[in-house]
C-alpha cells in the first residue's frame, strides 16, 4: 500500500473559491450504471433475503407466507442445533483460518524466500494446486483421502500406525485439515508478495547488528507486514465462514451434527427442513458474525505503528 | 488513510451474495414437454434413462411437431426434492411433468406446486386398471388426485443362504418375531466372523430409506393390528413417542450395540443404500438386509451390478410383527407418480406424455426394468411381469399386509424428526425413551400441537 506519500487531506471548509460547485453530482454520472447494477442484482437479493428471514416461508408443505416477526430469531438462540453450529463454525474458522491456513501460508512464504529458484517453483505449483482446483473436487478427494478405506489410513496401517474412520470420529478436525489444504496457498500469495516488498537494508542492518534468525523476523518483518497479515486473516475468515461444499462433500454436516457449521446447518433448515425463513434468519446471523470478525481486525489494523 | 473499509464491504457484499443464489429458466416452448426425473446416482445404472428415452421416441413419432425434453436431475432423493421444488417455484423454471416420490406429493400439494389431474382422470379408460391403493397414493385432503403412479414396492428381509449355512441356520429361514431375527444375527456373528450379520438401516444421512425401510417396518409391527402407531387418520392427529416408538429404537439400538449390524461410521454414510447392493450383498460380507423389493434389479445383466448367482445364493422372509401377534407379517410401501406441476404452461401435452407412459406395454416394461411392484391389474397379470423376477411373486403377495405412510404435508418434516431420534438411539448413545422425548417435542412444533398420546400399547 503506497501510503508513504503524504496526500494533502482535502479540508472540508476550503476557502469559498468562485469555482462551479455543480460539477459535483456530475462525477457520479461514470459510476451511476455500476451502482444501479449493484443495488439491482446484490442490494436487491439482500433487501428479499431480510425480508424473508421475518417470514414463515417454507420450501414446501405451506401455501402462503406471513410475517412472522422475530420468531425465528428467538427460535434460532433456543436451539440446541443452532448453539451446536456456532460453537463448530468457531472451531472452524479458528482452526482452519486463523491457526492453520494464516500460520501455514507465512511460514512457506518466509521459507520459500530462502529457497533456491526450482524448489520455490515447484512448492508454490503444488500448493496452488490445490488452491485452483473447485471447492467440491476439493471435497470429494479429501473424502477419498480421509474415508475408511482412504489413503491416510493406507498410509498409517504401512506405518504400522493404528488406523481409523476419521471423518466419523473426529469429523471438525478432519474438514478444517480439508480447508487448510485447500486455502494456504491464498495466505502464502499475499505474504510472499508481503515480504518481498521489506527492504533488504534493514535485514541486512539487523543482521550486521546481530540479531539471530527469530528475532529478525519477530520485530522487523512481522511489525512491517502487519497490514496484509490484518488484510489476509480477514479475507481468510470470511471465506472460511462460508464455506459449504466442502463440508457436504465430506461430511455432510455428518455424523449427526458433528460438523455442521452454520452454512451446512442453513441448508439442512432450508432445503431439508423446508424452512427457508428460519434458514435465511440464520443465515443473517451468520453475517452478524463475520461482521464481528471484521471489525476486531480493523481495530488490529488501525493502530498505527 | 483508511483504504480497508470500501474493501470490508466489498468483501462482505461478496461473502453475502454466496447466500443468496438465483437461477436463469428458459422461456417455454408450446410443443415441447419438459420432463423432470431423478437419475440414479450410480453411474451404471441408467434404466430409467432408456426407458424414458424410449417413450419419448414413441411419443415424438405419434405426435408430429412436438419435442420431449428430457431433464434428469442426478442426485440423492432428498436433494432431488429440494432441486424440483426450486424449480416448481417459479414460472420460468417449472417443467411439465415430474416425477414425485409418494411421500413428499402431499406436501408439494399444498405448497401449491401441483394441478389436480380428475378432469383428464374422468375420460381416461386405464384409469379404471389401477388398484384402489394407488389410486389413492397421490390423492390431497382436498380429494383431487394429483399424479398417476407408475409402481410401487414392497419391503422384507434379504438373507444370503451361503452364510446361513455356514451359521447352521435353515436355507427356508422364516423368522416369527423380532427376537429370532436378532437370535439368527446373533449366531451368525458367533459362527461366521468377519460377516455383518444384519443391516438395518439408521440415521439421518440415509433420509427417507432408514426411516421407512427400518423404522417404519419396526414401528408398524407393534402393537396390535389395525393401529396406527405413527399417525391417526380419524383424529388427524400425530402419535407421539409411545412404547411401540421405544421398542423400536429399542430393538436398532441392540442391533448396533451388540455389533451385530454395520459399523456405525458406514451406516451414517448417505450412500450406504448402494454399498448394500452393489457392494456387502454380491461380495457375501452380510447375511440379513432389511431392504426393498427392488433390490434384484441391480444385479440383472442389464442392471450396476450384474450378479448372476443371486437368485441361487438370496433368500427372501417377510418381515414379522414384534411378538408374533396377527398378522404376523408387515410390510411398507411407497411408490412414485407422474404430476403435473401448477405453473405447466402445456399441461395437456404433458398429460398426453403420461398416457404414452402408461400404455399397457410400456406399463410392463418399466415395472420389469425399475424392479417395481405392479400398480394396475393387467399389469399384474401380464406374463412377462410375473416371470420377470425371482422373488417378485414373495414381493407382490406381502402386499396384503402392507403399509403407506401418512398422506399428510408435514409427513417429511416428521420424518427427518424420526431420523434423527434413530441416530440418537443408535449413534448418539441416548436411550429409547429420551430419544422419544425429543422426538415428541418436535413432532409438537411440526404438528402445530396436532399430538395424541400413543394409545393400546401400555
Amino acid at each position: 500500500m503506497a501510503t508513504a506519500t503524504k496526500v494533502a487531506a482535502a479540508p472540508t471548509d476550503t476557502p469559498a473559491r468562485p469555482g462551479p460547485r455543480r460539477g459535483r453530482p456530475l462525477r457520479w454520472l461514470p459510476l451511476a450504471p455500476a451502482t444501479v447494477m449493484l443495488l439491482l442484482f446484490l442490494g436487491g437479493p439482500i433487501a428479499y433475503c431480510v425480508y424473508i428471514a421475518f417470514t414463515n416461508m417454507q420450501l414446501t408443505g405451506a401455501s402462503s407466507t406471513d410475517f412472522v416477526g422475530l420468531d425465528n430469531f428467538q427460535r434460532a438462540f433456543g436451539d440446541d442445533d443452532f448453539r451446536n453450529a456456532v460453537v463448530l463454525t468457531l472451531v472452524f474458522t479458528l482452526l482452519s483460518s486463523l491457526v492453520g491456513q494464516n500460520t501455514l501460508g507465512l511460514a512457506l512464504a518466509a521459507l520459500m524466500q530462502r529457497a533456491s529458484r526450482p524448489v520455490r517453483t515447484l512448492t508454490g505449483a503444488i500448493v496452488i494446486a490445490a488452491w485452483v482446483v473447485p471447492e467440491i473436487v476439493a471435497g470429494f478427494l479429501l473424502y477419498a483421502f480421509f474415508r475408511r478405506e482412504g489413503t491416510l489410513n493406507a498410509l498409517l496401517d504401512w506405518l504400522g500406525l493404528p488406523s481409523q474412520n476419521w471423518l466419523y470420529t473426529l469429523p471438525i478436525l478432519a474438514v478444517s485439515f480439508a480447508n487448510v489444504w485447500r486455502g494456504t496457498a491464498f495466505s502464502m500469495l499475499v505474504y510472499s508478495a508481503a515480504l518481498s516488498e521489506i527492504p533488504k537494508e534493514i535485514t541486512e542492518a539487523a543482521e550486521v547488528d546481530g540479531a539471530g534468525g527469530f528475532r529478525r523476523f519477530w520485530h522487523i518483518t512481522l511489525p512491517m507486514i502487519r497490514r496484509s497479515i490484518g488484510t489476509n486473516l480477514m479475507l481468510n475468515t470470511l471465506q472460511t465462514l462460508s464455506v459449504f461444499g466442502l463440508i457436504w462433500a465430506m461430511t455432510r454436516g455428518g455424523p449427526g451434527n458433528r460438523s455442521q457449521t452454520l452454512p451446512v446447518f442453513m441448508y439442512d433448515q432450508a432445503f431439508n427442513k423446508s424452512l427457508i425463513g428460519y434458514g435465511t434468519a440464520v443465515a443473517l446471523l451468520l453475517l452478524l458474525v463475520g461482521a464481528l470478525f471484521s471489525m476486531v481486525y480493523l481495530r488490529l489494523m488501525r493502530e498505527e505503528v | 488513510m483508511r483504504p480497508t473499509a470500501p474493501l470490508i464491504l466489498a468483501a462482505t457484499l461478496a461473502a453475502t451474495a454466496g447466500l443468496t443464489s438465483c437461477g436463469g429458466g428458459s422461456g417455454s416452448d408450446p410443443d415441447t414437454v419438459k420432463v423432470v426425473y431423478n437419475r440414479s446416482t450410480d453411474n451404471k445404472i441408467r434404466f430409467k434413462d432408456n426407458h424414458l428415452a424410449e417413450v419419448k421416441k414413441q411419443f415424438e413419432k405419434a405426435n408430429p411437431g412436438k419435442k420431449v425434453k428430457l431433464i434428469p436431475i442426478q442426485a440423492q432423493d432428498n436433494d432431488y426434492a429440494t432441486k424440483v421444488q426450486q424449480m416448481m417455484r417459479s414460472p420460468k423454471t417449472a417443467p411439465d411433468l415430474v416425477y414425485e416420490d409418494t411421500f413428499r406429493i402431499n406436501s408439494d400439494i399444498k405448497a401449491g406446486y401441483l394441478r389436480p389431474l380428475d378432469d383428464y382422470l374422468a375420460k381416461w379408460k386405464t384409469w379404471d386398471q389401477f388398484v384402489d391403493t394407488a389410486k389413492t397414493a397421490a390423492k390431497a385432503e382436498d380429494g383431487k388426485t394429483y399424479g398417476v403412479p407408475d409402481g410401487t414396492d414392497t419391503r422384507g428381509l434379504w438373507f444370503n443362504k451361503k452364510i446361513f449355512a455356514k451359521a447352521g441356520l435353515p436355507a427356508d429361514w422364516s423368522p416369527k418375531n423380532w427376537d429370532d431375527i436378532l437370535k439368527a444375527a446373533r449366531t451368525i456373528k458367533q459362527k461366521v466372523p468377519g460377516v455383518t450379520p444384519l443391516n438395518t438401516y439408521t440415521g439421518k444421512a440415509p433420509g427417507e430409506t432408514s426411516v421407512m425401510q427400518s423404522f417404519e417396518m419396526l414401528l408398524y409391527g407393534t402393537g396390535e393390528a389395525g393401529g396406527n402407531p405413527l399417525y391417526d387418520p380419524d383424529a388427524k392427529k400425530w402419535v407421539t413417542g409411545g412404547k411401540g416408538f421405544q421398542d423400536a429404537l429399542g430393538f436398532l439400538r441392540t442391533v448396533y450395540s451388540e455389533k451385530l449390524g454395520p459399523d456405525i461410521s458406514d451406516a451414517l454414510d448417505p450412500n450406504v443404500g448402494t454399498t448394500v447392493f452393489s457392494e456387502w450383498l454380491p461380495e457375501g460380507k452380510l447375511a440379513i438386509a432389511l431392504d426393498g423389493s427392488w433390490l434384484g434389479q441391480n444385479w440383472l445383466k442389464t442392471g450396476g451390478k450384474p450378479w448372476p448367482e443371486w437368485s441361487k445364493t438370496l433368500g427372501q422372509a417377510p418381515m414379522p410383527t414384534q411378538n408374533g401377534q396377527a398378522p404376523g407379517q408387515v410390510s411398507m410401501s411407497g411408490g412414485w407418480t407422474w404430476a403435473i406441476t401448477a405453473k405447466s404452461k402445456n399441461p395437456d401435452l404433458a398429460w398426453k406424455f403420461i398416457q404414452q407412459l402408461q400404455t399397457k406395454d410400456n406399463a410392463v416394461t418399466w415395472d420389469i426394468v425399475d424392479a417395481q411392484i405392479a400398480v394396475r391389474k393387467d399389469v399384474a397379470q401380464d406374463p412377462k411381469y410375473t416371470s420377470s423376477m425371482p422373488g417378485i411373486t414373495f414381493f407382490t403377495g406381502l402386499v396384503k399386509y402392507t403399509h403407506y405412510r401418512p398422506t399428510t404435508p408435514v409427513y417429511p418434516q416428521v420424518s427427518t424428526a424420526i431420523g434423527e431420534a434413530m441416530e440418537a438411539a443408535t449413534a448418539g448413545g441416548s436411550s429409547p425413551e429420551k430419544a422419544a422425548k425429543s422426538y415428541d417435542d418436535q413432532l409438537k412444533s411440526i404438528a402445530d400441537g396436532a399430538t395424541v398420546a400413543a394409545s393400546g400399547q401400555g
